[in-house]
């Protein structure tokens, strides 16, 4: 990460201007709608950067990393509906329970490698989706309200829409800056050195094991706590917060941003979030010329399009954005 | 007891779909050394596709038959468009790929045959239920569906391990290269391998679509549990698929029949009631992590070279 100047340094910059801006923006325009989107862009964006902890840097493909935001919401929903509303109760147990979780988890997948460690993260999160269907208490299928966000005190009130917005873009920050810091730490070389070739590691004395059991775990435990962000972002949790296609699009946007990038994944959320609500328009305005008033209707197939766009991306960009910014050819 | 054996015979009807699913993706993962997430689009495929022409040609079998057929094609249309691209490369990139396929093939179905689901309705001799052993009634439908898979997993048998073409897959497993040189059209094998693989989930999908509604989605779930089945089996194991998905049937159903009135023995009815249901569903989760402890590699390892 030197810091010259280049086009991606100056991309970088002018997305991270434009996320510190928008509440500005959306209170001079009173354009809310903005402003709620990318709340919900920058928690998944916190979600992507954890998962490009183990997935970009450490070489691991979990296809579950969803099941810690619905480990870290339901821990607040739980705690809400019991009526423990202090944030400072909450969340560190969000956090706590993901990282538990994370750590169970990570000791019987990381036993695995390749393409059994992708099924068999899949199948775990599938089994606390199927656990959390069957929690009647706490709305099972339906879901739950969260009647009240979490509390904390005189110190912030994230019931206010831009107090909790630059919440979320400072924790992003933080967790960027995290990232970072292992990345570049001993820690972080072990874990990436493990991705390259795990059994040279381990030759060399490295018991890569508890390294990148860790690793899952720290990824696993800054999951849960975009879990906690998003359910009081949205004041319900439901099943679907862990539904398997959600840890499908963490790793869309990892992968579309650019995998083992530091500011990668918050580009891919922004992307990708922002493809999901442009694309409709998009084909609304393209097929008006030829099926007219049916333009509408057209848009609503917009995932016909998303599809291949994926599959593009992996054919010819496997850089994601990032790469492509900077210009790089990776094969 | 006849609950029991009713139950027993449920968990090995599922069994034997999971094992069709199960069969066509180790068979692409061991051959073409590919992940498939899209493997259940061609489940939702197949059974859309009996829905259709069975309602065309008011036939159930013909509807079979040709639904087959159009899966087959479908699945080798597939591959030479967008799998083929996919061999060699990461396994992050077919889970990508796939996923992105997935998308595609649901907005397809939804475009093609509306949001609606469909249901296929049985000729009238298969709905009767016949006596199995005295005193228990079975569905006679669900019946064939363990013949047919039965037979399914002979025909498979019979065709990678005594047929020329089984033995030019197998050798086509071990050294892609090697077959090649010795003058086999690898592209076109790896394209059969795959429109087969795709047939066998469409085949799942038809056989099951007179039981569940035919809906976008349908295979995504069970797909799930067909990757339980494979870790359990052991991945590129057509033999530990078999046994693995007779096993996760019968655990799956049995565990959601008895589960909450075994528990009700130990803890209050009203907590075992609220925890049945939760439980029984991570019942086979449960027996993929013991597997995992004991056994990584999974029941019957595929032989590695």
């Amino acid at each position: 990460m030197t810091a010259q100047i280049n086009v991606r340094s100056v991309f970088i910059a002018a997305l991270l201007t434009v996320l510190a801006l928008l509440p500005v923006y959306a209170a001079l325009t009173g354009n809310y709608f903005l402003m709620t989107l990318f709340t919900r862009i920058l928690i998944l964006a916190i979600a992507a950067t954890s998962l490009n902890l183990i997935l970009g840097y450490g070489g691991m493909v979990s296809f579950g990393h969803a099941v810690y935001l619905g480990i870290g919401g339901y821990a607040v929903g739980i705690l809400a509906k019991e009526g423990i509303t202090s944030g400072f109760v909450q969340w560190p147990v969000a956090l706590v329970v993901s990282a538990l979780a994370a750590l169970v988890l990570g000791a019987l997948s990381l036993r695995t490698r390749g393409v059994y460690f992708i099924m068999i993260t899949l199948a775990f999160a599938q089994m606390f989706y199927y656990i959390a269907i069957g929690l009647d208490r706490y709305g099972g299928d339906d879901g739950l309200t969260i009647y009240k966000r979490s509390q904390f005190g005189d110190l912030i009130n994230i019931s206010n829409k831009t107090q909790f917005y630059y919440l979320c873009f400072a924790l992003l920050l933080g967790t960027i800056y995290l990232v970072w810091r292992i990345v570049n730490s001993r820690f972080g070389m072990v874990i990436q050195g493990a991705r390259s070739n795990d059994r040279r590691m381990h030759a060399i004395g490295f018991p890569t094991f508890r390294y990148k059991l860790i690793c899952f775990v720290i990824a696993g435990t800054l999951c849960g706590l975009a879990g906690a962000l998003l359910a009081n972002h949205t004041d319900f949790i439901s099943p679907a917060l862990m539904h398997w296609t959600r840890s499908g699009d963490l790793i869309v946007m990892v992968v579309l941003g650019g995998m083992a990038s530091l500011f990668g994944p918050m580009i891919g959320a922004v992307a990708l979030l922002v493809l999901e609500e442009t694309l409709p328009i998009l084909i609304g305005a393209v097929a008006a010329p030829f099926v007219g008033e049916n333009a509408t209707q057209a848009a609503e197939y917009w995932q016909i399009v998303l599809g291949p766009l994926f599959l593009m991306v992996v054919l010819f960009a496997r850089g994601g954005i990032n790469g492509l910014l900077a210009g790089a050819r990776r094969g | 007891m006849l609950y029991f054996i009713e139950q027993c015979l449920n968990g090995v009807q599922l069994g034997m779909l999971l094992f069709l699913l199960a069969a066509g993706l180790t068979l692409i993962f061991g051959i073409m050394d590919l992940v498939n997430l899209a493997h259940g689009s061609l489940y939702m495929l197949g059974a859309y596709f009996a829905a259709t022409f069975a309602g065309l040609t008011d036939s159930f079998v013909l509807g079979a038959i040709l639904a087959l057929i159009a899966t087959l094609v479908v699945g080798m249309a597939v591959e030479v468009i967008a799998m083929r691209r996919l061999y060699g490369r990461d396994h992050l990139d077919h889970v990508l790929g796939t996923f992105g396929l997935i998308l595609f093939f649901n907005e397809m179905v939804r475009l093609i045959w509306g949001p609606a689901g469909m249901t296929l309705s049985l000729p009238m001799e298969m709905l009767q239920a016949v006596e199995v052993i005295p005193g228990v009634f079975y569905p006679l439908y669900r019946l064939v569906i363990i013949g047919a898979t039965l037979l399914v997993a002979l025909f498979l048998y019979i065709l990678v391990m005594r047929t020329r073409i089984g033995m030019l897959i197998r050798a086509g497993a071990s050294n892609r290269e090697m077959v090649g040189a010795l003058g086999i059209n690898i592209k076109l094998l790896y394209t059969l391998v795959f429109g087969l693989g795709a047939a066998l989930a469409g085949f799942a999908g038809l056989m099951q679509a007179p039981i569940l509604t035919v809906q976008i989605g349908m295979g995504e779930n069970i797909l799930i549990l067909a990757f339980v089945v494979i870790i359990i089996g052991g991945i590129g194991s057509i033999r530990g698929a078999f046994v693995a998905a007779v096993l996760v049937g019968l655990i799956d159903t049995i565990g959601r029949a008895f589960l909450p009135d075994l528990l009700r023995l130990f803890f209050s009815t009203n907590a075992a009631s609220n925890a049945g249901p939760a439980i029984s569903s991570m019942l086979i989760y449960l027996l993929m992590a013991l597997v995992l402890v004991f056994r990584p590699e999974g029941l019957f390892p595929a032989a590695r070279k």
